[in-house]
């Protein structure tokens, strides 16, 4: 391998996350986890944010750490939980409930995939001091799931199934996650987003356009998606 | 007669070794590509990966927690006889899934669209997808499940034949920018490209080319075979390598399938088979032996011949 990656710099951080751990956060960034951290994602939200639902169990005193995933699990006959693997799925896609979420819950640190749009990070976590870590890959399933010592429990589980039920989980050594965002709203991903952009307009010169165009969000390939 | 309940096991354990190993293309791949690659978070990201394949090994995990869509494709010899026919071999299948779900574990990620309504299983309406094969004078079946990533990375275009090689070019690198950015498609990848066909069918070739193909193989068409190449060049030329981080490490290969189409048109379709490229193979013989594999090799002259009659020269 050309390069390894070992110039990065490396945390090993208690959950829930202290105020000044945080502020140790920059983008870039290579994070392990250690302590109690929580899935939320679509069915969550929606109980929560949209219906109005208080949270199945009061977070203040669980965790900050929301994680956008759903684990490979199985109930077992016993009735307890046998966790696989665990990866995160795409963030950009829970913008709208963060600002609501994060206003009921106190969460400080949301790790999902792929980031969320500098004006999530400028409008919704700065204000309230919170910051976004990414997993890796993706996804490192087997490495994560290695790192869940024990499910505290599982809530809704009956109500919304195995995928959108909240896991608190407790986790050692729960990594390699890649800090995105840092208490300024700074962002990994909008970096180097422009640093790529800067070469694309020379990958299309002399590539004639399509016969027949297509309507459309945008066609400018320099602008975020998400 | 084939047992079924031989089919089950086949298909039982398929599940297991798609879901835990890596291809050993696939793996190899990635190793060759990583070398080359320059961007510290991407070579990173890589070099996580390797360790998770490992790790899943270690502790028969899944790579990934995001299941994607466990399919089956089936691949029937023409002088095979299955015990209680296509029906019975359906049943198994939809079995194998439900019970390899609860007992890897698997993610069920499969939910009525609109109730989004969970059983738990992956199984549900028109799911697990089955695709059909047949191979000529061959008394055995072939078991594939591939366990593809659902969300993004793929994309339909109807181009015209005036578009030419550049609107194949814009299209490919379209898509691969579209979903390349913050990793979306989890690449490296093995990206297949549909070429021809109906519209339908275009994104099926496609969809094969990406899954059923092994890093590596070229297609028989040295045409076809030489634009692989080109594109898979041009997209590890782009700039963005793994999570969509600066580096160069995006296609670990592209494979091309093409159909005959309408004459006024070139439809076009590309589709990203991921970091967790999750394919297994089980071949199952008349006298109910089981062998493994990881190359579906699912294309085979017979697929894709192009003369009304069929003649086998040689041996496929």
């Amino acid at each position: 391998m050309a390069t390894d990656g070992t110039g990065l710099r490396k945390l090993r951080l208690a959950a829930p996350v202290s105020d000044e751990d945080l502020k140790r956060i920059r983008p870039g960034d290579i994070v392990y986890l250690d302590g109690v951290i929580y899935t939320g994602r679509e069915g969550v939200y929606r109980k929560v944010v949209t219906e109005g639902a208080d949270p199945p169990v009061d977070l203040q005193g669980v965790s900050n750490v929301n994680f956008h995933c759903s684990p490979a699990a199985a109930v077992q006959d016993d009735g307890s939980y046998r966790i696989g693997a665990v990866t995160a799925t795409a963030s950009f896609r829970f913008s709208h409930a963060l600002p609501t979420w994060f206003e009921k819950t106190g969460c400080k640190m949301v790790i999902g995939k792929g980031g969320m749009s500098p004006k999530d990070y400028r409008e919704t976590f700065v204000p309230v001091g919170a910051v976004y870590l990414t997993t890796v890959g993706y996804g490192t399933g087997a490495l994560l799931g290695r790192g869940i010592r024990e499910v505290v429990a599982a809530h809704w589980i009956e109500e919304l199934g195995i995928a959108q039920a909240m896991w608190i989980l407790r986790v050692e050594k729960f990594g390699p996650l890649i800090a995105d965002s840092d208490l300024a709203g700074n962002s990994l991903f909008e970096s180097q987003n422009a640093a790529i952009n800067e070469r694309i307009e020379s990958l299309y010169r002399g590539l004639k356009l399509p016969a027949l165009r297509r309507h459309g969000e945008t066609d400018d390939k320099t602008e975020e998606l998400i | 007669m084939i047992s079924a309940e031989r089919i089950e096991e086949a298909a039982y354990g398929a599940m297991f070794r798609a879901g835990i190993e890596i291809p050993e293309d696939y793996e190899a791949g990635l190793r060759e590509i990583a070398k080359s690659e320059t961007g510290d978070l991407s070579a990173f990201v890589i070099e996580a990966m390797l360790e998770n394949y490992e790790a899943a090994r270690q502790d028969r995990r899944a790579m990934c927690a995001d299941t994607g869509l466990p399919r089956w494709f089936v691949k029937i010899g023409n002088e095979a006889r299955l015990e209680g026919g296509f029906i019975e071999l359906e049943r198994r299948l939809r079995r194998a899934t439900a019970r390899a779900t609860h007992d890897i574990p698997l993610r069920p990620n499969r939910v009525h669209p609109l109730s989004r309504r969970d059983h738990n299983n992956n199984v549900g309406i028109n799911a697990p997808e089955i695709d059909y094969s047949f191979e000529p004078d061959a008394n055995w079946i072939d078991i594939i499940t591939v366990h593809k990533g659902g969300l993004f990375g793929s994309d339909y275009r109807m181009l015209f034949p005036a578009d030419g090689i550049d609107g194949i070019r814009r299209f490919f690198m379209d898509t691969l920018i579209a979903f390349g950015k913050r990793g979306l498609a989890c690449q490296p990848a093995i990206v297949g490209i549909g070429l021809g066909g109906s519209k339908d069918v275009c994104m099926t070739l496609g969809k094969h080319a990406a899954c059923l193909r092994i890093v590596g193989d070229r297609n028989p068409d040295p045409d076809v075979a030489k634009l692989e190449d080109e594109l898979k060049a041009l997209g590890n030329d782009i700039g963005m390598g793994a999570m969509g981080f600066l580096g160069s490490a995006m296609v670990i290969d592209c494979h091309i399938e093409v159909g005959d189409c309408h004459t006024g048109g070139m439809p076009m379709s590309v589709h990203t088979f991921c970091l967790a490229s999750r394919r297994a193979v089980a071949r199952i013989h008349a006298d109910g032996r089981i062998e493994t594999r990881t190359d579906p090799n699912w294309f085979t002259p017979y697929m894709r011949r192009e003369s009304v009659e069929w003649r086998q020269t040689e041996p496929a």
